[in-house]
């Protein structure tokens, strides 16, 4: 599967990476390669082994309706490049129309 | 809304609902942290809800119980194999950069709602019900107060991560009256399982209506818009009442319905555009590598459907025909939720349409004014029963009953204990009515003389003085009786 320079774009806009031309022609080579390198799992025959999405062979690890100690609130915030009265401060949300 | 009836019904509305079930578990959906309400932002979160690295994800196992007996009671299939997948979005009310949601596999698929409006009974598809985790609270900081037009946002995580339940509808529904009875059928079934407190107004239930129109006759859709924010099964109507009058000019005027997100406003009672809809594409899902399938043993499954409560459906029906109850009558009990009283106090004694009515006017009425649940009201079922006896009996009349009522639920006495202590006694003896009858009679001398003449209606002054005289405790049928006795005889009493 080869990509166009708008797949490139717009995967680009969705990871809110800005990438100037050359870096696009540059990945649309590069992330074409690697689809191309993943396409080669399609070469066998799998048409009998149901899709999923892990390898490993389990299912059902639940958990009982237990609550445990949270974070104290001056920790959860620690870490925030910005926070405010206990809350993280984010930049505005919505773009102006 | 300037649409012409005419060029309005040449539409028909094609509405689908997905409506958000916050689970009432202990815990959230994926850590041990507490769902409490309230309490210092972030305060209740962890490693997992805040979605640092290197913690992992474990499923709550009485979310998934939750999620089965919801389907169950909607009919649906229960999935052998259900997978989480991540729905990845850029957007700060959840902190990983995506949530965790079910998508190509989700955990009851197929089921019905069957829902009944002033056109009859009608039955709404069911698609899906799926599990996923609830979002953060955000707080926009700027002058607007409002998502638009602020300058930066307050996240707090204390909700992120708490169970939610997907219900999502077929575009089965053609008009408001039937999105509002479906979510409110839907709310009465998530109620009798005791899985959530469902909440319109507080957000524990949560409805979104994806609207569009067509041409009556034609099977293909229009391009819908997704309306949310509305907090009441009236503002539920509302909007898509308005929705259907915008699209239809638009329509109209042969202008495109733009696929969108639009939100409703109650206030000014209009939606505005919230965002463009992103494509399912734009999601991305792929399957949460940190958690394993989710594999209801049939056995599992069979055994919480055998414990599942008796249905609003089957109650409303049952209430009907045990006791003989009108169906509204039977409906509005299920819906306030006071089925159970009713049965008890019936099981007491008590004659079940009037205590049905006492219920669904009085007590529910009582709860209102006070902003309190019905569920709650202080009543045993045996002074009910005593109420309705008393009325039955001649001993209380409708209007003292009342009053005895709210002394009752004020905590003051059963109703007999109450009536006797304030004197609240009808008086049905002849001979303590008929002084003042005779008076009502000699004051009002000009209205009796009306009655005599032929004017029935002016014995509703004699009743009125009677009444007054003693203080509204006069049995009013044995009134009118004696009056009438009176201005029939020569005994007029002077």
């Amino acid at each position: 599967m080869s990509l166009s320079t708008d797949d490139v774009r717009h995967v680009a806009r969705l990871a809110r990476l800005a990438l100037g031309d050359d870096e696009i022609v540059a990945l649309q080579a590069q992330l074409s390669d690697i689809l191309a390198y993943a396409e080669k799992v399609g070469e066998v025959a799998t048409g009998d082994v149901p899709p999923t999405g892990h390898a490993y062979p389990l299912a059902d690890v639940l958990r009982d309706d237990e609550p445990r100690p949270s974070l104290p609130p001056d920790a959860a915030v620690a870490t925030a490049p910005q926070a405010e009265d206990g809350r993280f401060r984010v930049p505005r949300i919505v773009d102006e129309a | 809304m300037t649409a012409l009836p005419e060029q309005a019904s040449r539409y028909e509305a094609v509405i689908g609902l997905e409506v958000h079930v916050e689970l009432n578990t202990r815990t959230k959906m994926f850590c041990g942290c507490a769902t409490d309400f309230g309490g210092q932002p972030n305060s209740r979160t962890c490693p997992v809800c805040l979605g640092q690295p290197g913690s992992l994800p474990v499923v709550n196992r009485r979310a998934v119980e939750s999620a089965i007996r919801l389907g169950l009671a909607l009919g649906c299939d229960i999935a052998p194999v259900s997978q989480f997948h991540r729905k990845n979005y850029f957007y700060p009310d959840m902190p990983k950069n995506y949530q965790i949601s079910q998508y190509d596999v989700p955990i009851c698929l197929r089921g019905s709602l069957t829902i009944t409006t002033a056109a009859g009974e009608h039955r709404v598809g069911i698609t899906r019900v799926h599990m996923e985790e609830d979002t953060g609270k955000s707080l926009h900081v700027g002058t607007s107060g409002r998502i638009h037009g602020a300058d930066y946002s307050l996240v707090d995580y204390n909700r992120a991560g708490i169970p939610l339940l997907e219900v999502v509808s077929e575009p089965d529904i053609r008009s408001a009256a039937q999105a509002q009875s479906y979510l409110s059928e839907l709310r009465a079934v998530v109620l009798a399982l005791g899985i959530s407190d469902a909440k319109l107004e507080e957000g524990s239930m949560r409805c979104d209506a994806n609207i569009s129109l067509r041409p009556v006759g034609h099977t293909v859709f229009g391009t819908r818009a997704e309306v949310k924010n509305m907090n009441s099964i009236r503002s539920l109507g509302r909007a898509i009442d308005y929705e259907i009058a915008r699209q239809t000019d638009l329509l109209i005027a042969g202008e495109p319905v733009v696929q969108e997100t639009r939100h409703w406003n109650e206030d000014a009672g209009t939606t505005s555009t919230l965002r463009v809809k992103e494509t399912t594409e734009d999601y991305r899902y792929f399957p949460d590598p940190d958690l394993i399938p989710i594999t209801p043993a049939a056995a599992q499954v069979d055994a919480l459907r055998a414990a599942l409560p008796e249905l609003p459906a089957a109650q409303r029906a049952r209430l009907a025909q045990d006791h003989g109850l009108p169906r509204e009558q039977a409906a509005t009990l299920v819906a306030v939720g006071l089925a159970p009283l009713f049965e008890r106090a019936v099981a007491a004694g008590a004659a079940p349409v009037d205590a049905a009515n006492w219920l669904n006017n009085e007590v529910v009425g009582w709860a209102n004014e006070r902003g309190a649940d019905p569920t709650g009201v202080p009543l045993a079922p045996g002074d009910l029963a005593e109420l309705t006896a008393c009325v039955a009996d001649g001993t209380l009349s409708k209007k003292l009953a009342r009053e005895v009522l709210d002394a009752v639920l004020a905590g003051e006495g059963s109703p007999r204990a109450v009536a006797a202590e304030r004197g609240l006694v009808q008086i049905s003896d002849t001979g303590a009515l008929t002084a003042a009858v005779d008076a009502a009679l000699r004051e009002h001398a000009d209205a009796a003389q009306r009655v005599r003449d032929g004017n029935d209606k002016a014995i509703g002054a004699l009743v009125g003085a009677v009444m007054k005289a003693t203080r509204g405790k006069a049995n009013p049928a044995l009134v009118n009786q004696l009056l009438r006795e009176r201005l029939s005889g020569v005994d007029d009493g002077r």
